[in-house]
């Protein structure tokens, strides 16, 4: 299960990095959030998978999974959440005020 | 334990939130961040006290022990380095005032001011490394909302590939922490760095270490890493830009010598080796790149980045020397950056251009600013008797007590090209003959008086180095034995 979870996460930063290099501002967008996704599961992947445990650690109990990966990835989800949002404001404004999307175009000059 | 720890991050965040409701008053907002800096200034430097005299101050957040728990970890390096962001920070609060226009008050700058301070704080001051990566979004979001305050067009497109860059180099940030994770069962700094010592097999630690390192320089703006720096240091305020140029890339700089004196010691010719080639790097290509341009703000950023070399020469060096040095040469290049920051904004403002050949005679119509800058100068080129002088013989002993003899030369060189570049400022717009202003004299008080402050605790720190200096050495001492950083966490 994990060298499965392994190969999806590495899939998601492939293609994250491939949209990551194109021209269009919205293809880069959508290439950050594919990279946090396999940052993501790539946390819950190293926490190694378990099913049917619950994530509690008391004296007796010897099945649980490991709750920390998991606080992590909360963590983690919230704050790309938040920076996604941000950056697609910020693409359109970009955008709307420099009147093209791609990002050749938004090399900028030396006279400014 | 003493809940003091984290009182350096709570204020600011607390004012921040404050400060959103009532954005719109200007000079309530206004009075209120200068006070509360003040104050948090004082409360700062009264921890920072308690510190050097009575020894590292630990919290575990919500009862939870260390290492279960997040830890706030009030070292001697990390106090010192809040309270001198918090003496920044209280200067550029009162420098905004002038240099902001009224909408941009308005537009929550004391908010954002607040939550980097915070954010910077709280990075300097966590014991944990996954505490670290949320501080630096704290700081980074702050950042973001910061270098688009006034959303001009040219503002918005440097800032859309500092926010891109930033955040990915965020996701690896995280991506390196499952790894080490899944190695060494824990993200407690202190614990990583005991069970570090007990691994035999050190291939894969030393892989994620440099995964980290790359996360860390490209935050800390380190050779090859340093090229998304200049332009978009250049784009927002001077305020913001000295308050970045001060704060951000130390962070990261702060954030490798954490990690490489505390956690990954064990393979330091493949490590520590390599930091000394980028260091060398870092100091050459910086140097030169503030004598490409004739912009006086690209000079201004262009700077920051040999600096980073220096700092990384003396974490490379690994020695009592080397750490010293690096330590003494931030501290320094802290307060200068954000000084020679708000003087070109002063610059700036008075010649109405930031084309260094379009101005000249400046000096004849602002003295002071004109001999405030050459000052700022010495000390950034580190002539004696000033700070940058302390730091980088500090730097020279340890490399060639190492026998890095090409190291210090490269140095060296570099430290004469860096003065030239602000030679070539100061003869250029200060000198010559004078000329009628257009727009006639500019009342520029307050924006050289905040400068003047910072500059009074630069010539501090290189003259009174008799008093500063046996601190540096403790930072020093206990960064060599990481034994003294995982006692204090792990052994209450």
């Amino acid at each position: 299960m994990e060298i499965i979870m392994s190969v999806l996460a590495g899939i998601l930063f492939a293609t994250g990095v491939y949209n990551l290099l194109q021209k269009q501002l919205l293809r880069i967008v959508i290439g950050t959030a594919l990279i946090s996704h396999g940052a993501h599961l790539f946390i819950l992947t190293m926490g190694k998978l378990k099913t049917g445990a619950p994530p509690i650690l008391v004296k007796g109990v010897e099945q649980y999974t490991d709750p920390l990966p998991q606080a992590l990835i909360l963590t983690s989800i919230v704050i790309s959440f938040g920076v996604t949002s941000l950056l697609l404001v910020l693409a359109y404004r970009a955008a709307t005020l420099n009147k093209t999307d791609n990002m050749e175009e938004l090399r900028g000059s030396e006279d400014e | 334990m003493s809940n003091l720890a984290i009182i350096p991050i709570i204020i600011p965040l607390l004012c921040g939130i404050i400060a959103i409701f009532f954005h719109k008053y200007v000079k309530a907002v206004r009075l209120f961040s200068q006070v509360m800096s003040i104050i948090n200034l004082g409360v700062v430097l009264w921890i920072g006290w308690l510190v050097l005299q009575n020894g590292t101050i630990t919290l575990a957040t919500g009862g939870w022990e260390a290492p279960y728990g997040i830890i706030i970890v009030a070292d001697p390096l990390a106090m010192l380095l809040v309270i001198t962001s918090n003496i920044i920070g209280t200067a550029c609060v009162f420098y905004a005032q002038s240099s902001l226009s009224k909408k941009q008050e308005q537009f929550y700058f004391y908010t954002f001011y607040f939550l980097l301070i915070s954010g910077v704080s709280g990075a300097f001051l966590t014991g944990d490394l996954f505490n670290l990566f949320v501080f630096y979004e704290v700081l980074l979001m702050a950042s973001y909302g910061l270098i688009v305050l006034g959303g001009e067009r040219i503002q918005l497109r440097e800032s859309l590939k500092y926010v891109l860059l930033n955040l990915f180099s965020s996701m690896l940030f995280v991506t390196t922490i499952a790894y080490l994770y899944s190695v060494v069962g824990t993200i407690n700094m202190a614990q990583i760095a005991d069970r570090v010592q007990q691994v035999d097999q050190t291939g894969i630690l030393t892989t994620i270490g440099m995964l980290l390192f790359f996360v860390f320089a490209t935050k800390g703006a380190i050779f090859p890493l340093y090229y998304w720096l200049p332009k978009s240091y250049i784009v927002p305020n001077p305020v913001v830009s000295a308050l970045f140029g001060a704060l951000l890339t130390k962070v990261g700089i702060y954030s490798i010598i954490r990690t490489f004196s505390l956690i990954f010691v064990h393979e330091t010719n493949i490590t520590h080796d390599l930091f000394l080639w980028l260091a060398g790097f870092t100091m050459v290509f910086g140097a030169i790149g503030a004598l490409s341009t004739n912009n006086v703000k690209l000079i201004i950023a262009y700077n920051i980045i040999p600096a980073v070399g220096f700092m990384l020469m003396g974490i490379g060096l690994l020695s009592q020397d080397g750490l010293a040095g690096s330590v003494y040469y931030l501290l320094h290049d802290m307060i200068i950056k954000a000084v020679l920051f708000l003087l070109i904004g002063a610059l700036v403002y008075v010649a109405g251009t930031s084309d260094l050949t379009k101005m000249k005679g400046i000096i004849h119509h602002y003295p002071f600013l004109g001999w405030l800058f050459f000052l700022a100068a010495l000390v950034l080129a580190g002539i004696p008797p000033f700070s940058g002088f302390i730091g980088k013989i500090l730097l020279i002993q340890g490399g060639v007590e190492q026998g890095q003899i090409m190291l210090v030369v490269v140095g060296l060189g570099s430290s004469l090209l860096i003065l030239l570049s602000m030679m070539r400022i100061f003869m250029r717009c200060f000198w010559g003959e004078k000329e009628e202003l257009n727009g006639g004299l500019k009342p520029i008080r307050s924006f050289t008086w905040p400068a003047a402050f910072l500059l009074i605790f630069s010539v501090l720190l290189g003259v009174g180095a008799e008093w500063v200096y046996p601190y540096v050495e403790i930072i020093a001492n206990d960064l060599l034995d990481p034994s003294i950083y995982i006692d204090s966490v792990l052994k209450e």
